[in-house]
């Protein structure tokens, strides 16, 4: 009976009601729509670092510190005997990492030289295409960094680094392949080579700086002194970042939240100050006090009911068209040194909107449920009068 | 510069320096390789120096001066300080045998240029911090040669040919110096990868003649992969055999 008496005083409350449902709703719609954007991110970012850069992990040199440029030079040796079997079946690809200078324009630029095996199929990079002149070098960069050097196909690029000794050399080398790739950090200030050939120009041939494994062998580690990543340290930056960005969002949400809620808690106020004859007629009808409590509570919390409804009807359309096609992202994006396409696409967990509805729905309540207390106090008599108990 | 005003170009100066104070014995027509490189290694350094100097640095996109006085003793320790522009004033480096710090009054800090930051240029010239630190006694790390007679800037010179030795490390596989016979001045030195690259070239372009010595007045150092004409060297003070407070050779006179 009593949510039968509910529905029909928040029917009968007409324009009130939809003004909070809306708001409410929109603050529902929200929260769920930008979250499943930071989850779309994150998905993709996640998928596109293992398949072009993580692989299933990452055996490194010791000497090497990815955050210490400065070990760069000396972090290179012999490929262990366990990951050489792994290279030969395929399961593993070796990486040789260098630094050196490029000169677009005459203007000299830091990079960072990356040998990879060109018929490698552990990362979802494109072989390095052949040079047509014998004597040429080879090489390929992403085109960001082609873009940034306006530099294509078959024109050349002047290189300069250091061999293992520390001698300088410098020469000509062929661009020949440009990728497009939506991780950063293997396209700006990279330029890739053929492993042999970037262990010929630092006269070291054999050597490597990283090995990096197959997924199918995540959770596999094998005995070597080459420090082992796993792919969920590889990616604990990432996620960290996403959290971040999600918890600076939470800011945005609770604000929403509180102005909606604010609504509800007005609304309530108000119907307890302007229903107080109404109170008392219940009252005197033979509803307890309790069940009055229950009944404004409940007519509270169904603006909540009402307002998942709401974003159900026109939130949605657009959550499901987003999740299917997408939406562009603009170019300054590409900033945030996150590995997403061009195209972003929300990714909507089942968990995500079970938790925001559920979050909706005790805050309305609660925030309805507080006004009524005052029902507690109400003298029948006085109510029946219009008057304050 | 901090060798003959300090580090800057350290080894071409050192040979102005030191070479000129050597001659080559009256009964040598052609000096072998090693015996041009022993004079240039045991000539190297003068005791002390003061100089005051200007780089000029030669861009794309233009040019600008950049003045500086330097203080060296021997070949391994200098202190430098640049005068001018305004906004270079009060900027410090101060070499150490192969260390090396700069000190920036704006941010009043003093940083040690070590590792990548080595290969940063110096002011926006031509010269990275590693060619200012490129002291090395050529003698131990290369097989030198004279390969023949050729004229620069009018004058006949030694072309000694220099080859990194097995087993040693340095900078340039190969150096080619064209060296004045009379003078003994390195009057253009170029420096070559393992590949044959040309990668810097360096030279003197006029020279100036105390009581019975001839120095190099002005040069220049040019990085052969980039555009522009490069940076040139002028000398205005030279005075060697000078006085030098020690404590100009410690990190606590950055600051000062």
């Amino acid at each position: 009976m009593i949510l039968k008496l509910a529905l029909r005083n928040l029917w009968g409350a007409g324009v009130r009601t939809w003004l909070n449902a809306i708001v409410l709703s929109l603050s529902f719609f929200t929260i769920i729509w930008s979250q499943g954007v930071y989850h779309g991110m994150q998905v993709d970012a996640t998928r596109n670092m293992i398949a072009m850069e993580l692989g299933g992990g990452q055996y490194r040199h010791p000497d090497w510190d990815p955050y210490d440029p400065l070990t760069l030079p000396e972090a290179h040796g012999a490929i262990p005997a366990p990951l050489q079997k792994l290279i030969v079946a395929d399961k593993a690809v070796a990486l040789l990492l260098a630094q050196g200078t490029i000169y677009p324009d005459g203007r000299p630029q830091a990079v960072l030289l990356k040998g990879i095996a060109p018929e490698q199929q552990i990362l979802e990079l494109p072989p390095i295409a052949p040079a047509a002149q014998p004597g040429q070098i080879p090489v390929m960069i992403g085109r960001e960094m082609s873009e940034s050097l306006e530099l294509g196909v078959g024109e050349l690029l002047t290189l300069r680094w250091r061999d293992h000794t520390g001698a300088f050399d410098a020469r000509e080398f062929l661009i020949t392949t440009v990728f497009s790739s939506s991780v950063p950090t293997i396209d700006r200030g990279h330029i890739w080579l053929r492993l042999a050939d970037l262990q010929v120009m630092l006269s070291a041939p054999g050597i490597a700086t990283l090995v990096v494994v197959s997924p199918e062998m995540t959770g596999t580690q094998l005995e070597t002194d080459w420090v082992f990543r796993s792919q969920d340290y590889l990616l604990a930056d990432l996620r960290a970042m996403v959290r971040s960005k999600s918890a600076g969002a939470a800011i945005m949400y609770a604000l929403l939240l509180f102005l909606a809620l604010i609504a509800v808690f007005d609304t309530q106020v108000l119907s307890l100050f302007r229903r107080r004859r109404e109170m008392g007629t219940l009252m005197a009808l033979g509803l307890t006090r309790g069940a009055l409590i229950r009944l404004f509570t409940l007519e509270g919390a169904l603006h909540g009911v009402l307002a998942g409804l709401l974003a159900l009807v026109y939130g949605w359309p657009i959550v499901y068209w987003t999740a299917v096609t997408g939406f562009a992202l603009p170019q300054a994006s590409q900033d945030f040194q996150f590995a997403i396409g061009d195209r972003l696409y929300p990714v909507y967990t089942l968990e995500l909107v079970l938790v925001t509805t559920l979050l909706v729905l005790v805050t309305v309540t609660i925030v309805s449920y507080l006004p009524t207390r005052r029902i507690s106090h109400l003298n029948p008599v006085d109510a029946l009068r219009g008057r304050r108990s | 510069m901090i060798r003959i005003t300090g580090v800057c170009v350290g080894l071409l100066i050192a040979w102005s320096v030191g070479v000129a104070q050597t001659q080559l014995p009256a009964t040598i027509v052609q000096p072998s390789g090693e015996q041009l490189l022993e004079l240039i290694d045991a000539n190297m350094v003068a005791a002390t120096q003061q100089s005051t100097f200007s780089l000029n640095i030669q861009t794309r996109r233009g040019s600008r001066t950049i003045r500086a006085r330097s203080w060296a003793e021997g070949s391994e320790n200098s202190f430098t300080e640049f005068l001018d522009p305004p906004r270079e004033r009060g900027v410090k480096m101060l070499k150490l045998g192969t260390q090396l710090w700069t000190y920036h009054p704006g941010t009043d800090r003093v940083i040690r240029i070590a590792g990548h930051l080595l290969r940063q240029s110096v002011m926006g010239s031509d010269l990275s911090y590693e060619d200012l630190l490129d002291n090395q006694e050529l003698l131990q790390y290369y097989e030198a040669a004279v390969t023949g007679i050729d004229t620069v800037l009018e004058r006949s010179c030694w072309v000694l040919d220099l080859v990194t030795r097995e087993g040693e490390e340095t900078a340039y596989h190969t150096r080619r110096i064209w060296v004045d016979r009379e003078r003994l001045l390195p009057l253009r030195e170029e420096r070559f990868g393992s590949s044959g690259r040309l990668l810097k070239q360096t030279g003197i372009t006029e020279v100036m003649q105390l009581t019975d010595r001839w120095y190099p007045r002005r040069m220049y150092f040019r990085d052969m992969l980039k555009e522009g004409a490069g940076t040139e060297i002028l000398f205005e003070t030279i005075e060697f055999d000078c006085e030098i407070p020690s404590h100009l050779f410690t990190t606590g006179a950055l600051r000062r």
